[in-house]
């Protein structure tokens, strides 16, 4: 299975209380008028310029093991190879908000019109974050119609960059998936252009394989603890 | 109310146009540029750092006020220059090569703007040798470095040791900050500060220039 998706622009938006929640910002009632406006225009601006998208490949355990070790930098001890060894169904995905996006964020910058600029900044991360949700979904989708309506209980993204798995491994995953079919490269560093892009691999299995005690040596490390919340977004699964 | 205070507090709730209006105004009152400067626009960026800083304001806020900040330096600066005003200082910033992040870079270079310095914004992917070339043709006695991936984090080193390479070190200082890196980092590389975020930053800035 290799599949290009193609995502309405409002499944990529975030709410306005997701974003003033992951700014530290207080829900709409408490906040100042002039905030208020400036989440209402990044929104719509993010509704304008989003061209959201997505590509996905299944692949085997045994290749992935191969993208997973990358370039052999990461962490000695990481989580992902024991949840990989246990899920039904695995893909590769990257997904993107798309160029026009980026570069607003970084004209509004340039144009003394920062607060726009940051607020969109906001806004296109957490779309960017929700169309690796939308991915797993489509995943699940495909695996169900495969199947024959039998569906894997859930779907979770794991990333380079995150948890013990190195970002150099960008580059194994971007031969195999080849992105740029849809606009998305990678530079010398392992970063995606577009800015606002996702990638990863896409775990199908039962919500229990995705559980994992957070003592690793770069959990110390972790400045946002996220696997706690997606562990418990999987519980009884 | 004076038109300094008014400045100040019109650049507090970050009513660009007023801000432009007031200045425009102070500078046909014959007000001293430098002192529109510091107790009107400076003066009000601190308050909204200080704001910040206790978290009783939050960011857009501060880049509201920072739009302010611009607004009003639009027409005063030609009369700083005029006049040979000193900046507070000079600092040299950028995204060290490789990395196009640069959001958290330029919330740094808003709020040392905001608390008088200088800055010159070299973008990002921006290689060791800019750096510090800038900060020679600058005369800039600081350079802030920002990183987002811990691929990029090693230019930071190169450029330290560049420094030291050209014989700099003292003459020339680092800070450097972003999600990848951390005060043990900075402490590792020999990097002479290290700033968890923007209002970090300039108040590093000031303890190391001023």
């Amino acid at each position: 299975m290799r599949e290009i998706v193609h995502f309405p622009v409002d499944a990529a938006l975030p709410a306005a209380e997701e974003v003033l929640a992951s700014q530290g910002m207080p829900g709409r009632p408490a906040l100042p008028e002039k905030i208020a406006a400036l989440l209402d225009e990044a929104l719509q601006l993010c509704a304008q310029l989003a061209e959201p998208r997505g590509i996905m490949a299944d692949i085997s355990r045994q290749d992935f093991a191969a993208v997973y070790d990358g370039e052999g930098l990461n962490a000695a001890e990481t989580p992902l190879p024991a949840i990989a060894e246990r899920a039904d169904a695995l893909a590769l995905f990257a997904a993107t908000l798309g160029e026009p996006v980026s570069a607003r964020i970084g004209d509004l910058f340039q144009a003394d019109e920062p607060a726009l600029g940051f607020m969109l900044d906001a806004v296109a991360s957490l779309g960017a974050d929700r169309l690796a949700d939308l991915m797993g979904r489509r995943f699940l989708e495909i695996l169900s119609a495969e199947a024959g309506g039998c569906t894997p209980a859930t779907v979770l993204p794991y990333s380079p960059g995150y948890c013990g798995w190195h970002i150099t491994a960008q580059r194994k995953l971007f031969e195999f998936l080849r992105p740029g079919e849809i606009g998305i490269t990678l530079n010398s560093s392992c970063l995606m252009q577009p800015l606002k892009s996702v990638s990863g691999v896409l775990v199908a299995g039962k919500g229990e394989i995705h559980r994992f005690r957070p003592k690793f040596s770069f959990c110390a490390d972790c400045k946002t603890h996220e696997c706690v919340q997606r562990m418990a977004s999987v519980r009884g699964g | 109310m004076d038109i300094l205070k008014l400045i100040s507090t019109s650049l507090e709730q970050g009513e660009d146009e007023r801000v432009r209006d007031l200045v425009l105004e102070a500078i046909a009152q014959e007000i001293a540029p430098a002192e529109i400067l510091n107790a009107g626009l400076i003066a009000g960026m601190n308050v909204v750092g200080e704001k910040f800083r206790l978290r009783e304001i939050f960011l857009p806020e501060v880049l509201l006020a920072a739009r302010a900040m611009y607004a009003g330096m639009e027409p005063l600066k030609p009369l700083l220059v005029q006049e040979g005003i000193p900046v507070l200082g000079k600092v040299v910033i950028g995204s060290v090569r490789g990395d196009l992040h640069d959001i958290g870079k330029n919330l740094v270079g808003i709020m040392l703007r905001g608390a008088g310095f200088e800055v010159v914004d070299l973008g990002t992917d921006v290689h060791p040798e800019r750096f510090v070339d800038a900060a020679l043709a600058e005369q800039a006695p600081v350079i802030g470095m920002s990183a987002l991936l811990t691929t990029t984090m090693p230019a930071m080193k190169e450029v330290v040791e560049l420094i030291r390479a050209r014989g700099l070190q003292g003459r020339i200082k680092t800070i450097i900050g972003g999600a990848a890196v951390s005060a043990e980092y900075a402490g590792a590389i020999g990097a002479d500060a290290y700033a968890f975020d923007a209002a970090k930053a300039v108040q590093r800035v000031k303890e190391m220039i001023l």
